[in-house]
């Protein structure tokens, strides 16, 4: 069974309940019951019509919530028990479901959860694990984000922007469990991307298939990092790249220039240079220009001080970095990089070890405590030869 | 989201404004003492933020290993050990503030006299997992 062609159908499926009469929280809960039921049956009895299934026993769940809701509460509950005429196939019920999910009045936690599991069909429990937390603790972020949005009328149109913002963490946010969150994101923008006309939906579902495309090179066998320069580019998936840049190249032509086609863009130039040395950083600075313009993001400019370093050599790129803030996450390593790439490996090897203390993260913290073995090591070295009376 | 430790240390942390041993309350005081924790964790479960929480016994072992073939080497415990853990508690939260927040909360804990222990907790950022994208 092809569990993300099942999980597909979810948003329309409680778009239909939705219409029957049932409101967004007893409909997302009576189809999420009739999808773990799906994944019990189908691999024995699989159905002829999948979606008439799902919305057949989604519907009969809705109802016996709402009988068992009404004798325990003995109140009146309005529910058509033959489906109304819809309104009709002008609203996209899937499309809705994206701008619920992501309503600005839930945390960012919230809103990948509720995302998660409305939007893109996973279970509770598969969201718990990929977030490592207990189920019982993601169950009541769900419920809590559904009361939260309870209000919200489900007719209207909403946000893209924070609808991005949700896709965005759940594609670099994600851990590593039983599912694939990158892989899942890059799904819910194809699907969003299929149906919304937007320059920006475009600009991230190219940035994330662009980062997607390096994965197979990113780590090595035993989960290290492997630095951009120094990745195997003949492990990137050239398909990936090749779509990445067409949605890309599509969404830069409409010439309504956002920070996700900037990132996006970015990524392609890193992209088409078939060896690190090969990049054109040039471009890449202006389009960190772009990025700092569009966003005035810290973080951007940090990632410039690197391609300004790569461009104009790493004096300049010391110079740029020297106008940020050192406290901003990062910026030691940054500054460890350009003063090495300046020829003082003491002052590098001091910063990235001052780097590794402040990383937010093991595989990064182990990385730059390598670069700081090497160069200390190096440093070692050239001692030793120049004692033995060697050349350093 | 972010996770972080709530830390309690039996001994390391700085002395509690209302430091009295927990022998030396009354039973009723101990027991709003727990009912508290519970219904801390209660909570944090409610609004999708509890990860873990766990109690650790004071007496502990340090062990090293000794070499092929040798059984590891024991110690301990040590009386003049600064730090002594003696619990902690995850949670899932979305800001660092917000976890200091609850930090706070869960130090206004009830001990002697039914009034809070404002004990001091130690909060510890965990290292999460590397962003995919990363220029």
């Amino acid at each position: 069974m092809d569990e993300s062609l099942l999980r597909a159908l979810i948003p329309t499926v409680i778009g239909i309940l939705g219409r029957r009469g049932a409101d967004f929280a007893a409909a997302e809960d009576a189809v999420q019951d009739a999808l773990v039921e799906a994944v019990r049956v189908w691999p024995d009895d699989p159905p002829r019509d999948p979606r008439a299934w799902l919305v057949a026993v989604a519907w009969r769940r809705f109802l016996d919530a709402v009988r068992a809701d009404t004798s325990r509460q003995r109140r009146e509950v309005r529910v058509d028990l033959e489906p109304p005429p819809g309104p009709g196939a002008e609203v996209d019920d899937t499309l809705q479901l994206y701008f619920l999910c992501a309503h600005p009045s839930l945390t960012p936690a919230s809103a990948v959860a509720l995302t998660l599991r409305a939007v893109g069909g996973l279970t509770t429990r598969q969201i718990a694990q990929a977030y490592l937390v207990p189920e019982a603790t993601m169950a009541q972020r769900i419920s809590r984000a559904k009361r939260t949005v309870s209000g919200v009328r489900f007719d209207q149109p909403g946000d893209v922007g924070t609808v991005l913002r949700v896709l965005y963490l759940v594609f670099n946010e994600g851990y590593s469990g039983d599912v694939d969150l990158a892989a899942e994101a890059i799904r819910l923008a194809r699907q969003l991307a299929a149906r919304i006309e937007h320059e920006e939906v475009a600009g991230l579902l190219a940035l994330m298939l662009l980062h997607h495309a390096r994965r197979p090179a990113r780590t090595r066998p035993d989960g290290s990092l492997v630095p951009l320069a120094e990745q195997d580019r003949s492990r990137w998936d050239t398909q990936l790249i090749a779509e990445g840049v067409d949605v890309l190249q599509a969404a830069l032509a409409r010439d309504r220039l956002g920070e996700f086609q900037a990132q996006a863009a970015i990524a392609a130039l890193h992209a088409d240079a078939r060896t690190a040395e090969e990049t054109d950083w040039v471009q890449i600075v202006e389009w960190y220009d772009e990025l700092v313009r569009l966003t005035g993001s810290p973080v951007a400019r940090l990632n410039r001080a690197v391609a300004v370093g790569e461009a104009d050599g790493a004096r300049a790129g010391l110079a740029a970095l020297a106008q940020l803030d050192p406290a901003l996450p990062r910026h030691a390593a940054v500054a460890a990089y350009l003063h090495e790439r300046d020829g003082d490996p003491v002052t590098a090897a001091r910063l990235y070890a001052d780097a590794a203390r402040a990383a937010p993260n093991l595989p990064e913290r182990d990385h730059l405590t390598r670069q700081a073995a090497r160069l200390n090591a190096e440093r070692r070295g050239r001692a030793e030869g120049r004692r033995d009376g060697r050349q350093p | 989201m972010a996770k972080y430790l709530l830390l309690k240390h039996y001994r390391g942390a700085p002395a509690a404004v209302n430091d009295v041993p927990m022998d030396q309350w009354t039973p009723e005081e101990v027991a709003a003492h727990v009912q508290y924790m519970e219904d801390f964790a209660a909570r944090l479960e409610g609004t999708g933020e509890f990860v873990d929480s766990q109690a650790l016994s004071p007496e502990g072992t340090f062990v090293r290993y000794d070499g092929e073939g040798r059984p590891p080497v024991t110690d301990g415990p040590f009386a003049e050990t600064k730090d002594l853990i003696a619990g902690w508690m995850v949670i899932d939260v979305d800001t660092p503030e917000r976890a200091l927040e609850l930090a706070g909360e869960l130090s206004a804990a009830p001990g002697a006299g039914g009034r809070p222990i404002h004990e001091w907790l130690e909060v510890r950022p965990f290292l999460g997992a590397p962003p995919t994208i990363t220029e």
